[in-house]
């Protein structure tokens, strides 16, 4: 061989090579059928992913149990609004839970003033406050989609006092008269890296945006849904199997995404969960907006709102389907919500 | 054997620059500068130039460049002219057509107006093109095989941004130009249509695609193969059927029973690689305006065979809610 020879065989060599490892995923990688053999239906699982995944959703211990007092907490607390009938003993123990699962390095004093547990001027007593009747909401309500595993703060709050995975609505408005972005086409973590509209959530999991695109019949019927609602649903789909930590097939069969007699039973659970998020970010997290500081608030001033990530944050099953709420039976339950959350 | 397996060219034959034949009188005239670079002799021809441009050509250097500063501006402007993000971010950054709302109105210059000048623009540019490839070849006495297998190609890139938009009737259904933003796009028009695979055109378009790429290896490898018994005098064995060319289609005949003869392989290879944009091009033009779920159409046809039910059933859940309608 010549020395030319020699050179472009190396140039290739390490081209090739360039090309393998940074394109590809060290194995292994697991597929585990789920649908009909040859359908595709399988689930994509790489070991160390999930390693990591199980490591960022681990459950902590629940607080021991405590002993009951026999009086209800409204009548050892005062200004008690949504757990009046819990045992004032189980009450405390609820606390200190909450304060374990949403503001362990501020403690207590992150929510209620320290001379006087019962004031409400600080604006996290009041959210907290709203929280709790949503957390019992979606217990009890939205069991199609959390089933009898249901929710805590921790499944949102993982320890911080505001979730790790929230959204901001960024409205699309072309500016000046070159340059418009379209609200997409930037690598955007929320789409997973795709060009696709990187905020698919104001249309769809805010408002109740149609997300289905795909026609129910074989010819043209007056479905006028367009490319670029597609690339929106798209979107949204992406941030999905992002969330969860799965790919298409989990819920779709590919070859027909739109029927539903092919779909996994995870897709109805996820159709439910979509309509939980769009009750979640109107009927409790929207009406928050005059109790938030404006440092809480988005860039275009709306409150921070959830999405699939918010509980899911990579697994299939927020903390793998992990089930608190036994432990702590008062978060279930449909309480009277105030009229308005606002201060009193 | 290693000389026939080698990537680059093993022989560069050097003599004074071809200047070309004569052309009629009247015709732009061409640079009379020739020059040899050794690189390209490696991959091909190490002769450059002499250079020919036409007034077609120059109007099609010409319009291609605005279409592209259009394309290349607005790109660079969506991350407010950092020249770092547009380096970064290349690859996500598009123009993109005007919002469907727009229909087939004048959108704004910036909601999807700069899109319709620049499509306007790189569509001139083509055609100009073109006639530049046709009237070269004609001039040389050549066939005009290569300017109808462009034309092919020119035909798919119409109706994706423009026969089809119009018959749609909203310029919304065109591509962006961007390189992932293209690509999603495609995506999103495989799922909006309901799964493009079952598009019997789509089927014969990929066909045509890989048959070209298999037939590209085959002709390259044999042609190779006997260049060593004159093989690669392909044109004159046509006719006259030397050792390579008899060898050649043995070969064929023992491997697969047939052979392609030295003349007619080429026109498998002009219609597999025609067909392609053509048949391509059919499929897209169905698209939306005759068919609207083409994995719906195919149960219809007897195209999609049906699976065993794996899962439990599941029902739409928006099945049992009054007022929805899908």
């Amino acid at each position: 061989m010549s020395m030319g020879m020699v050179v472009s065989l190396a140039i290739g060599a390490f081209g090739a090579a360039a090309v393998v490892f940074t394109s590809f995923e060290r194995p292994p990688v697991d597929a585990t059928q789920r649908g009909y053999r040859g359908t595709g239906m399988v689930e994509i699982d790489n070991p160390r992913t999930t390693a990591i995944n199980v490591a960022r959703n681990r459950m902590p211990e629940s607080l021991p149990a405590q002993e009951p007092t026999g009086q209800p907490s409204s009548a050892v607390y005062t200004n008690v609004q949504v757990l009046k009938d819990v045992d004032a003993g189980e009450f405390l123990r609820l606390m200190t839970a909450i304060t374990e699962w949403v503001s362990p390095v501020q403690g207590c004093n992150y929510c209620h003033k320290e001379d006087d547990l019962a004031d409400d001027s600080l604006y996290t007593k009041i959210v907290s406050r709203r929280m709790l009747q949503m957390t019992a909401a979606i217990n009890e309500t939205w069991k199609p989609h959390v089933g009898e595993t249901g929710v805590t703060c921790y499944t949102c709050h993982r320890g911080q006092p505001v979730p790790a995975d929230i959204w901001f609505s960024e409205p699309y408005h072309p500016k000046g008269s070159v340059g418009n972005r379209a609200g997409q086409n930037a690598p955007s973590p929320a789409v997973g890296l795709t060009s696709l509209p990187n905020e698919p959530f104001t249309s769809l999991l805010r408002q109740p945006g149609e997300i289905r695109v795909v026609s129910q019949t074989a010819l043209p019927a007056g479905n006028r849904q367009s490319i670029k609602q597609t690339e929106g649903t798209y979107g949204l789909m992406v941030h999905l199997s992002e969330a969860l930590g799965v790919n298409c097939t989990f819920c779709h069969n590919s070859r027909s995404f739109a029927a539903w007699d092919q779909s996994s039973p995870q897709r109805a659970t996820a159709w439910h969960g979509i309509r939980m998020v769009r009750d979640l970010n109107t009927a409790y997290l929207e009406p928050l907006k005059s109790v938030f500081p404006n440092y809480r608030l988005g860039p275009h001033g709306d409150v921070p709102q959830v999405n699939c990530s918010t509980c899911h944050q990579g697994a299939n099953k927020p903390l793998y389907g992990a089930r608190q709420l036994a432990d702590y039976p008062e978060l279930v339950g449909k309480p009277v919500p105030p009229a308005s959350p606002s201060r009193q | 054997m290693a000389e026939y397996q080698n990537i680059f060219t093993r022989v560069q034959v050097r003599g004074p620059a071809y200047p070309g034949i004569a052309v009629p009188a009247g015709t732009w005239d061409r640079s009379r500068q020739s020059f040899f670079v050794y690189w390209f002799g490696r991959i091909g021809d190490a002769q450059v130039g002499p250079f020919y441009l036409g007034w077609d050509g120059l109007l099609a250097l010409i319009c291609g460049f605005v279409a592209f500063e259009i394309i290349g501006l607005n790109m660079w402007a969506s991350v407010g002219w950092d020249p770092v993000q547009f380096v970064r971010q290349l690859p996500w950054l598009a123009l993109e057509p005007p919002p469907p709302a727009y229909g087939l109105r004048l959108p704004p210059l910036n909601e999807g107006g700069w899109w319709l000048m620049a499509g306007f623009f790189l569509t001139a540019s083509v055609l100009l093109w073109w006639v530049r490839v046709y009237r070269r070849a004609r001039l040389l006495g050549m066939g005009t095989h290569v300017a109808w297998a462009f034309a092919a190609a020119i035909w798919l890139y119409l109706v994706l941004g423009f026969i089809r938009p119009l018959m749609m009737g909203s310029w919304g259904e065109a591509v962006p130009f961007g390189i992932f933003p293209h690509l999603d796009w495609t995506a999103a028009f495989s799922i909006r249509y309901g799964n493009l695979f079952y598009n019997p055109f789509h089927m014969l378009s990929i066909v045509f695609l890989y048959g070209s790429t298999l037939l590209f290896a085959m002709h390259g490898a044999t042609i190779l193969a006997v260049s060593r018994f004159g093989g690669e005098r392909e044109i004159e064995q046509v006719v006259d059927r030397g050792t390579a060319a008899e060898r050649a289609a043995l070969f064929w005949r023992w491997t697969m029973g047939f052979n392609a003869t030295f003349e007619s392989l080429h026109r498998w290879a002009w219609w597999f690689a025609v067909l392609c944009p053509l048949t391509g091009g059919i499929g897209i033009l169905l698209t939306g305006t005759a068919v609207d779920n083409w994995y719906l159409w195919g149960v219809k046809h007897g195209l999609a065979p049906g699976y065993p039910q794996v899962f439990p059933v599941v029902v739409d859940p928006a099945a049992s809610l009054p007022g929805v309608v899908r």
